[in-house]
């Protein structure tokens, strides 16, 4: 049996064609459109795709055809993954579950037509939406910089060679150079994410560059797992880090990417390298949608339907749905609640009380690993969080580094659950 | 169901957390534990001065100081994969794991090697961990127990076994487990759950629901779990190759 991975319009599923009967039209099918093949958009395409055993037409809108993951990303900077075991394509979505996958950007949603457009012309029907589009960037967040300073002072918070472009800078440092972090004001993705990049960055640098640098300017009083990063901080790499709160200026920065310098509270530094982590909003797909509320898309915890449109689901990093943090574990959490309400509302399948979970690990050193995570029921306000857990300073090394190898179980397991 | 027990005894713990009993006495009764201890444990396992870990094959170590004992401490001793892992979650003996550990084994740690069927009987239990108590160290090196500490008797009886799990139920629950245990049973880092006995996986689930087996994920996994839903998981996951 085979799918045809392009085309999309009037492309017949073949997934449960019987011997000796028609191939069913697309047409006759409830339609989902999916936009954005993330965390979130493909896990939720192969889950109605395979769980609805090919009564809903899956197509999934994704312009890459190499998704590489932000988790383990920082893994890559330290120098413990490989790029290219980051990356992953949409071969058996296709394949396996049948999803039309469609390597386009969507453009624009008409809400009354129920239709998506994208970006090559073609116009895609559907009768439920989802958007998992993940993150952009708040335009003028950090003063003096915007997307085309992103090779000069890369975020890397969408990874691939955004990611190799800051590994290979902070590789080209000179010996006790400085690398600038301007860390983002909350919500944005994976909390934890750059305090883990620090520690990546650090370890880096201590093998290839130990009198280096490293200065955090910070608009936030604390963030994830602070305890632990700092004690690992001082455990590790000892006085190379200096993180600079709101106390001191670290929410009163700019910078300037001709120069190469970084401004705190009007002091000027040269840097070396600088990663400028901007303020973050919903990927725009969702703004032109005219879904958001500010910079996020609200959404009803039970479903994950838009607050404003309930034809449309909205997942992951893009959504405002309360306590569950921005990451990967949680939008594909998310996208199995979205996949359950959608088969439910479109072919009248069993629908069961939304449950969400979340666990993120941190990488701080060689194998020294840490987690926190909790669980999440929907009420009618919001995702609310019921329990959780955080690891402790202190922990042996044995816990630690069992800790790091269940992350790497962890990295197996979701990435086979979102891609096949 | 295979083999034995027709219903599992889960000891769990009200109150306090480290739990270790002031005297002997208070768990049993250690001279009729020494009888049952040489019938059942004996051929496997030293106990007392100059008790040594078994060399026979299937022996286990010896039980010198097991109360507040790191599990599975010994480097000098080959231990199941399984019962390493409660070492690297940290966990240390106390009266309520023995107990656990002794009704049935592979309830606390799954894959074990103590190759032994279980203690039914809560009596019998009792006085053997009295037995043992006598050659662990001194009470005021044991954390003190609260007075309300005591141990106790759930019974996860016919009635949770056989709950037959509702199949839809289960697929949509597992989406929640497989984003960290691999649908395919590849261990990558994280246990493969797929293919066990129902049973044994009701079991490890109510281990972790009462805190039993030690691990934060899973015991918060588990800790919101109705018995009707870890049922519909034994099955659904004991169905996938
Ligand atoms: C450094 C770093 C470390 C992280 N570590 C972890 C971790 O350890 N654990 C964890 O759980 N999470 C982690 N995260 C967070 C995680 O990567 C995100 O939360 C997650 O990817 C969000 O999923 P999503 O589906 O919302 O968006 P994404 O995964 O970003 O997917 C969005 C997709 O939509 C596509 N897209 C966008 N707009 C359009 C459009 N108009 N048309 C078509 N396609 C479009 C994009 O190309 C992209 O592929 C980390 C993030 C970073 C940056
Ligand atoms: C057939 C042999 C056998 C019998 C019978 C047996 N055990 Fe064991 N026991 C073992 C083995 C082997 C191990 C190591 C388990 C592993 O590696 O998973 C073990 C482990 C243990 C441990 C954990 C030791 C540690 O270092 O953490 C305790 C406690 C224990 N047994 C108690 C008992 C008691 C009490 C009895 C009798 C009621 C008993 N065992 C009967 C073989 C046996
Ligand atoms: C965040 C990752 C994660 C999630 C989600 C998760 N588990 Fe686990 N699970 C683990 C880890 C890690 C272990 C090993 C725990 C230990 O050391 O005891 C484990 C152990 C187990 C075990 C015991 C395996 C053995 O060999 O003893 C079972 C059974 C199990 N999980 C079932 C489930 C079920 C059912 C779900 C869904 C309701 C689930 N898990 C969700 C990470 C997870």
């Amino acid at each position: 049996m085979k799918f045809n991975r392009r085309g999309f319009i009037g492309t017949g599923m073949a997934a449960t064609a019987v011997v000796g009967a028609p191939m069913l039209m697309a047409e006759g099918k409830p339609r989902v459109v999916v936009v954005g093949g993330g965390a979130g958009g493909a896990t939720a395409a192969r889950y109605i795709a395979r769980d609805s055993k090919g009564a809903i037409d899956v197509t999934l809108v994704e312009p890459s055809r190499s998704y590489y993951t932000c988790f383990f990303s920082n893994l890559y900077i330290g120098g413990f993954r490989e790029m290219a075991s980051l990356a992953h394509s949409y071969g058996k979505l296709a394949s396996e579950t049948g999803v039309n996958v469609v390597h386009d950007w969507a453009i624009g949603i008409d809400r009354d037509a129920r239709t998506a457009t994208l970006a090559g012309g073609a116009v895609l029907p559907y009768d439920r939406l989802v958007l998992s589009p993940g993150i952009d960037f708040v335009e003028d967040a950090v003063p003096g910089w915007d997307i085309r300073q992103q090779n000069r002072m890369p975020h890397a918070y969408k990874a691939g060679s955004q990611t190799e472009l800051l590994k290979a800078q902070i590789e080209a440092m000179p010996q006790g150079g400085t690398f600038a972090m301007v860390a983002p004001p909350n919500p944005f993705r994976c909390p934890p994410g750059p305090y883990e990049r620090v520690s990546m960055v650090a370890h880096l640098l201590k093998e290839k560059n130990p009198t280096a640098k490293i200065l955090i300017a910070d608009p936030k009083n604390s963030f994830s797992k602070m305890a632990l990063f700092q004690e690992a901080w001082g455990r590790y790499y000892d006085g190379m880090i200096d993180w600079i709160g709101p106390d001191f200026g670290g929410g009163d920065v700019s910078v300037n990417a001709e120069d190469m310098t970084l401004t705190i509270d009007g002091e000027v530094t040269k840097v070396d390298v600088c990663n400028v982590i901007p303020a973050m909003k919903a990927g725009r797909i969702c703004a032109l949608a005219g879904i958001t509320e500010g910079n996020w898309a609200p959404v009803i915890g039970h479903t994950m339907q838009s607050r404003i449109d309930q034809n449309i689901h909205v997942l992951g990093d893009a959504s405002a749905q309360g306590d569950m943090p921005k990451s990967g574990f949680a939008a594909n959490s998310q996208a199995k609640v979205a996949a359950m309400a959608i088969r439910g509302a479109l072919t009248g399948s069993k629908v069961f009380p939304a449950k969400f979970s979340n666990t993120c690990w941190s990488l701080l050193a060689t194998e020294d690993g840490v987690k926190v995570g909790a669980t999440y029921e929907a009420t009618d306000e919001k995702i609310a969080k019921v329990d959780g857990f955080v690891s402790q300073t202190g922990e042996n090394t044995e816990m630690r580094r069992a800790t790091y190898e269940e992350s790497l179980g962890w990295y197996a397991g979701i990435t086979s659950d979102i891609f096949g | 169901m295979r083999g034995w027990a027709p219903l599992v005894l889960l000891a769990v713990l009200t109150g306090s957390a480290t739990f270790a009993e002031e005297t002997a006495i208070g768990i049993g009764d250690p001279a009729r534990g020494e009888r049952l201890f040489q019938q059942s444990c004996g051929s496997c396992h030293q106990v007392g001065d100059g008790a040594t870990h078994g060399t026979d094959e299937g022996a286990g170590p010896h039980l010198n100081n097991i109360f507040d004992r790191k599990i599975a401490q010994f480097a000098d001793f080959s231990y199941s994969e399984g019962i390493n892992r409660a070492r690297r979650d940290g966990m240390v003996w106390n009266l309520g794991n023995l107990d656990a550990y002794l009704t049935n084994p592979k309830l606390l740690v799954s894959g074990t090697n103590m190759n032994f069927r279980g203690m039914e009987d809560a009596g019998d239990r009792g006085d053997v961990l009295a037995f043992l108590r006598q050659f662990s160290s001194s009470p005021q090196d044991i954390p003190e127990a609260a007075p309300t500490a005591l141990k106790q008797e759930v019974v996860l009886g016919p009635e949770v076994l056989s709950i037959v799990g509702d199949p839809d139920y289960g697929e949509y629950l597992a989406a929640e487990c497989t984003t960290c245990h691999r649908r395919d049973g590849d261990y990558q880092g994280i246990p493969a759950i797929t293919g066990w006995y129902e049973e044994d996986f009701v079991l490890a689930m109510h281990a972790y629901k009462r805190q039993i087996r030690p691990h934060p994920v899973m015991q918060m996994m588990a800790g919101r779990l109705s018995d009707e839903e870890i049922a519909a998981l034994a099955t659904y996951f004991a169905a996938l190759e």
